[in-house]
């Protein structure tokens, strides 16, 4: 009895690891209401196939909003090319929204951002970094996580003063010899980076 | 003369070198190898003929197992920029839910798949799914249309589905993906299409050997706005405060046609990943089926060889004895 005993915590042991085990192996998170929706109805119509994933499988869920407001900020900077934060926690970023330079804190209201070419600053404890962001949009969620998305982001050490000054010069120039509304529209864009380039320099 | 048909039959062997199915003309040649040869009253196959077997067989395994490199190459060089990509969607996600279930009157698929073949079942498997979610959302008052990036898809669909495309988009591999050509490809399809609802079908690269078929589904701005009046997963979106253009709606559109870009982006190089990495296991298992072939070939080789030695043989000392006796 007594020799059976650890046998039996073993086996008890080794189940309850095991159980354990399994979760890990389904790592995905629980499929959310409409994608049941989803799955259910492709069902229904198309038996023989496996319904296609959607992208909330890929996605580990955001965490829920809190009560109190935290103290740091989560912030995510991505491109099509990489993602430069994810999931960084800072104090504040300050994000340069076509209505002006907007500062981000946690606790900031929910907010969606459309971003003009200028500079993302992200404030942590006393290291700041500059970033140069061609454009794109910022959200702000209720959680205090950030997601900057842009098309480019440089540090702004990598700039050249020089080529930015030539650049300018030659789309202003564009600028004033533009014919067409396309091409106008085109060196004002060149004008309007560059100028903010040259503002993100000097200031 | 047997001899000379036999040359021809080799020279017709070796013709259809990359044959996708080699063994048809092989098959009817050798038939008629046999026969002539039973005309004669010899049953048996000519090594010749073997050998030739075995030769084209032999270059098609170079073949695939060279494209089976080329393949994994590309797939190195494709797939950081498609793991970099990956957090692209995910804020839009995060912002604006998944709804692949929304009922919408207007819906686009937009199906990618590639422009090259050889790359197993992926491409019948996006066409799969597409004409699953056209049956899907299919109804009285709904309408379904695809948009097709990519030779192979658009080869299954105008069978059956020629009036409903939109727009096929084809040879967009030729330059390395990158952002700009997915945007002014985005803005294409966004300009020309009427869409209430667009769903993209690809393939997921998991890993070398899975690919998971995965459907994003983009709105358009005014369904946004209906399903957050509605509630639901989009139903916050009220509540976040818009910075930045005139009115909600503007900003709302900019978000939109931003996510479609975003997406296709993401979901064309996962694409380019899935199909390099089908390639590679589709070229393998041909080398592997080639090496099979080739080990048997070799032992009917060998049996033929020792055969005529045999007969030949038999031939002598019979002479030999006929003499004596």
């Amino acid at each position: 009895m007594l020799r059976q005993g650890p046998r039996f915590l073993l086996s008890r042991a080794s189940a309850a690891s095991m159980g354990w085990r399994r979760q890990f192996a389904t790592d995905l998170p629980a499929e959310t209401a409409g994608d049941s929706k989803f799955v259910e109805a492709w069902k229904k119509v198309i038996p023989n196939i496996d319904p296609p994933k959607t992208p909330s499988a890929y996605m580990a869920p955001r965490p829920p909003n809190p009560s109190t407001i935290p103290s740091k900020l989560t912030v995510n900077l991505v491109l099509p090319y990489s993602s430069i934060l994810s999931g960084k926690e800072v104090d504040m970023v300050i994000v340069p929204a076509t209505t002006g330079h907007m500062g981000v804190l946690p606790g900031h209201v929910a907010t969606i951002a459309e971003l003009k070419p200028g500079i993302l600053s992200v404030h942590e404890g006393n290291d700041v970094s500059k970033y140069f962001l061609s454009g794109g949009f910022a959200f702000v969620h209720a959680n205090s996580v950030a997601d900057i998305i842009a098309i480019e982001a440089t540090p702004v050490d990598q700039i050249d003063p020089n080529l930015v000054q030539k650049g300018l010069a030659e789309f202003q120039q564009k600028l004033n010899s533009a014919s067409t509304d396309v091409e106008k529209a085109e060196a004002q864009i060149g004008v309007d980076v560059h100028s903010a380039l040259n503002a993100a320099l000097t200031g | 003369m047997a001899m000379a048909a036999l040359r021809r039959e080799g020279r017709r062997i070796a013709a259809p070198l990359i044959n996708p199915h080699p063994i048809n003309p092989l098959r009817s040649s050798l038939a008629s190898s046999d026969r002539e040869h039973t005309l004669l009253g010899v049953r048996s196959i000519s090594t010749q003929v073997v050998r030739n077997r075995m030769k084209s067989v032999r270059n098609i395994q170079k073949i695939t197992k060279a494209m089976k490199m080329v393949a994994a190459s590309k797939l190195r060089a494709i797939q950081t920029k498609a793991e970099n990509s990956r957090g692209l969607w995910q804020p839009f996600t995060a912002l604006l839910g998944d709804t692949p279930s929304v009922d919408v009157k207007k819906n686009v698929i937009v199906t990618i798949s590639s422009d090259k073949g050889l790359c197993g079942g992926i491409n019948s498997t996006s066409v799969k799914i597409s004409r699953g979610l056209h049956k899907l959302n299919a109804g009285p008052e709904k309408e379904c249309k695809y948009v097709i990036l990519g030779e192979k898809a658009k080869a299954q669909l105008v069978r059956d589905s020629k009036k409903d495309i939109e727009l096929a988009f084809t040879e967009l591999q030729k330059n390395p993906l990158n952002y700009t050509q997915v945007a002014v490809l985005a803005d294409d399809i966004l300009k020309n299409v009427e869409y209430d609802a667009l769903r993209i079908v690809f393939n997921k690269f998991q890993s070398v050997v899975a690919f998971v078929p995965t459907t994003s589904t983009v709105l358009s701005p005014e369904v946004v706005e209906r399903e957050a009046e509605a509630g639901g997963k989009l139903g916050e979106l009220d509540s976040y405060e818009i910075e930045g253009g005139e009115t909600k709606s503007e900003v709302l559109q900019n978000l939109t046609e931003f996510q479609f870009s975003c997406v296709m982006f993401n979901a064309m190089l996962e694409n380019a990943c899935s199909e390099q990495g089908a390639r590679m296991s589709a070229m393998d298992s041909s080398s592997r089926n080639a090496g099979d072939m080739l080990d048997r070939l070799t032992l009917t080789y060998n049996r033929t060889r020792q055969a005529s030695i045999t007969t030949e043989l038999i031939e002598i000392i019979s002479g030999a004895s006929a003499l004596e006796g």
